[in-house]
């Protein structure tokens, strides 16, 4: 089977089981309805979500990415606190600017948990992705440095190396 | 009871993060800043929400689709803000006077140059 195949095989099965358990089992007209729409989703959209061939064992793979869940679940409730924090202060302490930081990862699905997970934490928003160069735009709402380098280090260091293990 | 209480405070920490972020909302300078509030504190917020009915009423109908609501918005509410940050910055949103620093407009500007150079060098030929 053709990799393209494949990916349309597993985005099937996955829009199946989400349209289940978002809908009432039971009935025969819902089950029917989520056959035809989740085969029209994945005709569509299907060969997008699988790429490549992997070539690290599932195992390794996820537990990378349940390590990278709690570091994510942990900076998250870091940046609510931050915000909180200069949102009830008196002076709104924010000093913000738009940094450009580097990264490593190459493949989309890569780079957008990447950007994703640096929205959701401490002080910073991604602005836009130049994927030639390798280049993330990001505000930062407390800008501690201004230097690239030192930038990718604090912002996105923390993550890509548990993305590089699940992804590349 | 106890599934109960443990749903119920986490119902009150969703909201009080929610509130966090509309107070961010009105009180932070340019929408680039808004947006950080609205992201974080929003998200969040609305995941404890959810993660509270789920637990309350544990994995049944309701709770399956609590869960599932968590995890679309964790999906979507980022990308939402890039949209939004991005389409700003295009279409010449200036930034509050505290920023410090632009390097996506230095960046974008030279890009702008290249692009007319080439324009150029094509009708010259």
């Amino acid at each position: 089977m053709s990799i393209k195949w494949r990916s349309r095989l597993t985005v099937y099965i996955l829009s199946l089981l989400i349209w289940f358990a978002l809908t009432d089992i039971k009935k025969f007209e819902e089950v029917a309805a989520g056959i035809v729409i989740s085969f029209l989703v994945s005709l569509i959209a299907g060969h997008m979500l699988v790429t490549t061939e992997k070539s690290k064992s599932p195992i390794m793979r996820f537990k990378s990415a349940v390590i990278y869940l709690f570091k994510f679940l942990w900076e998250m409730i870091k940046a609510n606190i931050h915000v909180a924090y200069i949102v009830l202060h008196p002076n709104l302490p924010i000093k913000p600017g738009i940094v450009k930081i580097k990264t490593r990862l190459t493949k989309d699905i890569a780079i957008t948990v990447l950007t994703n997970s640096i929205t959701l934490t401490p002080g910073t928003l991604t602005i836009d992705v130049d994927k030639q160069a390798g280049e993330i735009y990001i505000h930062w709402i407390d800008t501690f440095t201004i230097d690239t380098d030192q930038a990718t280090k604090e912002i996105g260091g923390k993550f890509e190396k548990n993305l590089v293990e699940v992804f590349e | 009871m106890i599934n109960e209480i443990v749903g119920m405070v986490l119902i009150c920490v969703g909201i009080t993060f929610d509130f966090f972020g509309v107070l961010g909302l009105i009180r932070l300078p340019d929408v680039y800043n808004r947006l950080q509030a609205a992201t974080k504190c929003v998200t969040f917020g609305s995941a404890g929400i959810l993660l509270g009915v789920l637990i309350i009423h544990g994995f049944s109908d309701l709770g399956i689709k609590a869960l599932l609501g968590i995890f679309f918005i964790f999906l979507t509410s980022p990308v939402a803000a890039h949209a939004i940050a991005r389409a700003s910055h295009r279409s010449k949103i200036k930034l509050c006077d505290e920023t410090i620093i632009d390097r996506y407009q230095e960046d974008n500007e030279l890009l702008d140059k290249g692009v007319d150079m080439t324009s150029v060098e094509e009708t010259n030929n």
